[in-house]
């Protein structure tokens, strides 16, 4: 165990604090990353439960159109830019810089910076239900539904929120590639990384690239509505469809930004617990930087409805985007195949998160055919595509990390038992919410409507908003175990999982400079060569000879 | 980039703690701060895509460009032509303070940057006494709006451009930089030059490509 000097007990707490408010750790930013994102992420569920209380019955009174219109609004908007993305930013402050056996990230200060601008401009975003309503044009705020006419001053807020949320993004996507590029350990080659480091170095040139476009979009909106612009205006000169080019060509690359990391936590989550090297390194590699690439090729399959794209293109990018990510669902299965797998909690949500992930996936394949997208667009199966690879997928995917990192960062295992019971609360609650909802849409229901008319909708609609409850059901367990296990967990080794990636190379929880010593470097398992002697063409290296792999 | 192994099969198993493979900061390669600023102009190029890409999605959208009643106050001569050489030249200058610190030459530094901070100011000046001449705004429909937005925000780019020129200029009048130490002046003039790029494609994008 790392213990740092304790000061006195007296001045004890306000020194935690204060160490906390100004630290440059990339593990305690990264820990603060995930906590403010949690919090974020119950904020949106809070206001998922009201769009599904409502829903509950048909011409229901629990929230009035206007309001349900902010609700869902500000669902979308906190889980994608202050739950997902900053989940996965945490995940890759804490353990990339580890995973690569670096001290500390490039620029320790910029990454602070990253970091306190998400709740700050969180803050601001949720400010608008306290000055006369909060954004309310959805999360991708359609010109002109969400120019000055027809939205109030949450959307200015709305916009305001973004842009910052936008640079923190940037300067974390520049942090990441600097200290990717710059501080990787002696031996550690590109292609000795571990997948996650791979997925965080795409997904950061993604960010680079993506979120400046949308800062114009937004600077271009934000003109539009406050300075007497026209740029989505048609009525002088304008084009409200370049809002819809502009925002998706952000957009899409985005749906990659929220996946990747997940896939990377996937990545490393598999083999540790089946006990095998992933399947088809380099194949995984080759299909993660494809998907970086082709994610810029695709955005206008979300205007197919629009008649202002041109179909045969966007659709077969669509459909060619399908084949990288189908090679990781083979990697994943592969590597699992003959494996010694061991179902913990992180495995356990490892493997729903492949099951609900290859339906979510399957869903967007079925919808690059336009003239299946014509059919089934805006409605209810659009929900549940995106639920279900973004929920199913990469919520699943960062409890699978919580799960995993969880004894690296606090020193305690989170309980199994209490982990096996939110485990099987997520799954059902997920399948009971979002299956259904593409029964509605091919029944036509569409999204985004707050009442619906008595008919066979309504049993379906009951179901999904029991199972919405049903996961705030395993939050709360989740949230018990955490509590539990942080005070009187199971005390973790420095490798409580056989892992093989150098983050358990070090004590749990690691020193503020990381590593004492770093094991040899000669494939993208150095630990397991450190436990198991040498693989892919190394020299076999000595046991354990009391630096690194069990020591405490 | 490579990181080397021969450094570990040197150290041997359980190499030091404070060695270089620690922190890992490698000498060869582009220096790291350096690199960060590379990466934020790489951020800053697809900003100013998307605004460039919604002038070209308009432009293309009109049979007359500019509108009627625009094309009148676009000219090119004489105001934006001599902007534009102000702030070429100003990239040489900046040029000039580079070499200048590569050498060692501090004073020289010091020099090439204050006419570069001169002429960026210029160029500032000048273009708002263009604006106030223009006649139309950033409300008087899509082409004000879009000649102001782009305008704009390269100004805006080019202020926050001489801000960092001040402050490489007086950190090296206290006495600060050398020949290996100067990686603050290479970031600063990496900017300058990708905001002159900027102008250069601006300035023939509005007055010249009808």
């Amino acid at each position: 165990m790392a213990t740092t000097a304790l000061p006195q007990t007296g001045t004890y707490s306000r020194a935690w604090l204060y160490d906390w408010l100004t630290t440059t750790d990339h593990k305690k930013i990264g820990i603060m990353y995930i906590t403010s994102s949690f919090i974020f992420f119950l904020v949106g569920g809070v206001l998922a439960l009201g769009i599904r209380t409502q829903l509950w019955v048909p011409h229901n009174t629990f929230l009035d159109p206007t309001l349900y219109n902010q609700v869902f609004t500000m669902h979308g908007t906190t889980m994608i830019f202050f739950f997902v993305m900053p989940m996965l930013a945490g995940f890759g402050n804490y353990a990339m810089p580890l995973m690569i056996g670096a001290a500390d990230m490039a620029f320790p200060r910029i990454n602070a910076l990253a970091f306190w601008i998400i709740p700050f401009s969180g803050i601001l975003l949720f400010s608008g239900f306290l000055l006369g309503g909060a954004a309310n044009a959805g999360w991708t705020s359609y010109a002109p539904l969400s120019e000055a006419k027809y939205s109030g001053v949450g959307q200015d807020l709305w916009i305001m929120s973004i842009l910052l949320n936008g640079v923190s993004s940037i300067l974390g996507a520049i942090n990441f590639l600097v200290t990717i590029f710059k501080l990787r350990a002696p031996g550690m080659t590109l292609l000795r990384m571990p997948i996650f480091v791979w997925t965080v170095l795409v997904t950061a040139v993604l960010l680079l690239f993506a979120v400046p476009v949308l800062a114009s979009a937004l600077v271009m909106l934000f003109i539009d509505r406050n300075y007497g612009g026209s740029f989505f205006d048609p009525a002088s000169g304008g084009d409200a469809i370049l809002w819809q080019n502009v925002f998706w060509f952000f957009g899409h690359p985005e749906v990659y930004i929220m996946i990747l990391p997940a896939f990377g936590i996937i990545s490393e989550t598999t083999p540790v617990f089946s006990h095998k090297p992933i399947f088809g390194y380099k194949a995984f590699v080759l299909a993660t930087i494809a998907i970086g690439v082709m994610s810029f090729g695709v955005w206008a399959h979300h205007m197919f409805a629009t008649g202002a794209v041109y179909l045969p293109f966007f659709s077969l990018t669509t459909f060619l985007i399908g084949v990288p990510t189908g090679v990781k669902m083979f990697n994943w299965t592969f590597t699992m195949v003959r494996g010694k797998i061991q179902f913990t909690t992180a495995m356990l949500f490892t493997v729903a998160f492949l099951m609900s992930f290859l339906i979510g996936g399957l869903d967007g394949v079925f919808a690059a055919a336009t003239p299946v997208d014509f059919a089934i667009t805006d409605t209810y199966f659009i929900v549940s595509h995106i639920h279900y690879v973004l929920f199913g997928g990469s919520a699943t995917a960062i409890m699978a990390g919580i799960y995993y990192w969880f004894p690296k960062m606090f020193g305690r295992k989170l309980d199994e038992r209490i982990g096996k019971v939110h485990f099987v609360l997520w799954f059902v609650g997920t399948q009971m919410t979002f299956f259904s909802m593409h029964l509605l849409g091919l029944a036509g229901m569409p999204r985004r409507i707050e009442d619906y008319a008595p008919t066979a909708w309504e049993p379906l609609n009951q179901l999904e908003t029991i199972g919405a409850f049903v996961i705030a059901l395993s939050m709360a367990v989740f949230l018990w175990n955490v509590f539990v296990s942080a005070r009187s967990g199971e005390i973790a080794e420095d490798d409580p999982w056989d892992a093989n990636t150098l983050e358990w190379a070090t004590t749990s929880p690691p020193p503020p400079h990381n590593f004492d010593s770093l094991p040899e470097i000669h494939s993208e398992r150095p630990l397991f060569d450190l436990k198991h002697g040498g693989a892919h063409g190394g020299p076999p290296l000595p046991a354990l000879a009391g630096d690194g792999g069990g020591a405490a | 980039m490579t990181a080397q192994t021969e450094h570990l099969a040197a150290g041997g198993h359980g190499a030091p703690a404070h060695g270089p493979q620690i922190h890992g900061h490698a000498q060869e390669g582009t220096n790291t701060a350096l690199m960060g600023m590379l990466l934020f102009i790489g951020s800053e190029v697809m900003f100013f895509s998307g605004l460039f890409a919604a002038y070209f999605t308009v432009k293309g959208m009109n049979d007359v460009w500019p509108p009627q009643g625009f094309a009148e106050h676009i000219e090119p001569f004489p105001l934006p032509a001599i902007l534009t050489a102000v702030l070429i030249i100003s990239s040489f200058t900046m040029q000039w303070a580079v070499s200048a610190i590569r050498r060692g030459d501090r004073q020289g530094m010091v020099r090439g940057l204050s006419v570069t901070m001169v002429l960026g100011i210029l160029f500032l000046i000048g273009q708002l006494y263009d604006y106030s001449t223009l006649g139309f705004g950033i409300n008087s429909g899509i082409y004000g709006s879009l000649f102001f937005t782009m305008t704009g925000f390269h100004g805006a780019h080019v202020f926050g451009g001489v801000l960092g020129i001040f402050v490489v200029t007086s950190r090296g009048a206290s006495g600060q930089f050398s020949a290996k130490h100067h990686v603050a002046v290479e970031a600063v003039s990496a900017y300058w030059h990708f905001v002159d790029i900027v102008w250069i494609v601006l300035f023939t994008t509005l007055y010249f490509l009808r």
